[in-house]
């Protein structure tokens, strides 16, 4: 492990217990995340890629192997990982300012600065004049934006993105893709994305990870040398090649 | 707004009144039928009462200076079964939230207090707290907690379990995720289980009144079926119906009121 690492996966194993049964859902991992880098994971359903999310995140233990993120145990990380998951999961009786806020409000974190700075990110994100409304006004799209603002908001330096674009529209997702990797990018945070859209993990990541079947390893990683924003790599040479790559690596 | 988002609105409008006009119908011609039924002699008021039979008794306790004490007492035990019972059943469930083993543990003995009727402990209850107000306040109390206690502990189980996983994410602990997501997310649940206990309530309190009271309006019943007093008995419900359909109502104003500040409002 070196200083670079922001997240380190060492011959992690997990399996779950049910009473029926136990399934080995990750075993023999390695990953390495560097600071700064954007890593997608892909792979195909049900293989683990969430579960490995949450030993990340810290939510629970592996079962072997060994978990480092930005240089100690998942769970002292605290507010410096931030988790976006699958659908907004915004408070319906909690105005967006509020629901922005939510993160600060339950890590003690909540000053005049951090709240302006949330403030100035809803405005960022076009969420000003929504401020006051209750998330059943927004669609879905400004929703999710909602949901980005209540990540960013802790200032994490590590983002968790667990397939954060699923639920939107076609061109929703498109939108938000560009603004999510731009914000990553300027920010300066180490990002890891789990996706099943081999686009998506192309066109927003500097490095996608293609998992195997359960139980999940890394399969073969491709490194992704494209330029500009991820609208503009969909439309690269390099892009179409890529996707042959991954596609068949996921096939086979 | 458009002529024809007009006439739409005109149309809500319109099938608005016609309910409200048509219930109010239904009303007078139930009244109606009522007193010509005993008018017509096709029934024996000494046996049914009539509606007419029914404002004269009610007068009469009036003017006897009767009428308002039997209201009072019956009113005022049953808001002390409802917020008692009802705060009690809460308390309870929040209490089971935060300990999932004792509620494992206690399941299946709330199961069956929640089948068992409460009007069986009403010997019990004489027994152990008198023949008085107390006994029909706990008796309310017990009818209305076990629901409450099953209602509110649903709602707070249902919570999404994504939502619990966000507020992991954000590492919050249980009183916070209970604070933030779980109680404000069961707030429609503590409504029906507030309306839900009101009624029970009435129930218990009326049961209550059955087997102690020397006062209150399930006492007028009982003592009205004993002495053949039909109208006192038919007077007596009326009152009830009007008094349980008051509280359900300043309920559901309650309701409103909150799922507005919640802004849940539709």
């Amino acid at each position: 492990m070196n200083e670079d690492t922001a997240v380190g996966l060492y011959g992690v194993k997990l399996v779950y217990h049910e009473p029926a049964r136990e399934t080995l859902a990750v075993d023999g991992l390695d990953l390495n995340v560097r600071r700064g880098e954007f890593v997608s994971i892909v792979g195909p359903s049900g293989c683990g890629k969430t579960s490995v999310l949450s030993l990340i995140a810290g939510l629970f233990e592996p079962s072997g192997g060994e978990v480092t993120v930005l240089g100690g145990k998942p769970r002292e990380a605290g507010s410096r990982v931030g988790y976006m998951l699958q659908r907004d999961e915004l408070l319906e009786w909690r105005t967006i300012e509020k629901n922005a806020l939510l993160g600060l409000e339950v890590r003690r974190g909540l000053t005049p600065e951090t709240r302006a700075k949330t403030l100035a990110l809803l405005e960022k994100y076009g969420l000003g004049e929504f401020r006051r409304s209750y998330p059943s006004a927004l669609s879905g799209g400004m929703r999710q934006r909602a949901a980005l603002v209540r990540t960013l908001a802790l200032e994490p330096e590590l983002l968790l993105l667990d397939e954060p674009f699923s639920a939107l529209d076609y061109q929703t997702r498109l939108i938000l893709e560009d603004e999510v990797r731009a914000a990553i990018k300027l920010g300066g945070y180490t990002a890891i994305l789990v996706t099943h859209d081999i686009s998506e993990a192309i066109a927003m990541s500097d490095r996608v990870a293609v998992f195997s079947g359960r139980p999940a390893r890394v399969r073969r990683e491709f490194n992704v040398d494209i330029d500009g924003s991820a609208f503009e790599r969909r439309s690269s040479p390099e892009f179409a090649r890529l996707f042959d790559g991954i596609w068949k690596e996921l096939r086979a | 707004m458009s002529a024809e988002h007009k006439l739409y609105l005109k149309r809500l409008k319109r099938n608005a009144a016609l309910k409200r006009a048509a219930q109010l119908i239904l009303l007078v011609v139930l009244l109606g039928a009522w007193e010509a039924a005993v008018r017509l002699d096709l029934a024996d008021p000494f046996i049914v009462s009539s509606p007419a039979r029914v404002v004269r008794t009610v007068a009469s306790l009036y003017s006897s200076n009767d009428l308002f004490p039997h209201i009072l007492t019956t009113f005022l035990e049953t808001v002390a079964g409802f917020v008692s019972g009802t705060a009690i059943g809460v308390l309870i469930a929040v209490l089971l939230w935060f300990c999932p083993f004792a509620e494992s543990v206690l399941d299946p003995y709330l199961v069956v207090l929640n089948a068992l009727p409460k009007i069986a402990l009403g010997p019990i209850l004489i027994v152990w707290v008198g023949a008085g107000a107390e006994a029909i306040i706990v008796m309310a109390l017990l009818v209305s907690t076990v629901v409450t206690v099953m209602t509110v502990l649903a709602g707070f189980m249902e919570t999404e379990p994504a939502k619990l996983k966000l507020m992991n994410t954000l590492g919050a602990n249980r009183l916070q995720t209970f604070t933030k997501v779980v109680l404000p997310g069961s707030v429609p649940t503590l409504m029906s289980a507030l309306k839900i206990s009101v009624g029970m309530s009435w129930v218990g309190v009326i049961v209550g009144e059955y087997l102690v009271s020397k006062r209150g309006l399930g006492y007028l019943i009982v003592y009205g079926g004993q002495v053949f007093k039909l109208d006192l008995v038919m007077a007596s419900i009326v009152i009830l119906c009007i008094l349980a359909a008051i509280m359900y109502y300043a309920v559901a104003a309650l309701e409103k009121v909150i799922d507005r500040r919640f802004g849940r409002s539709e």
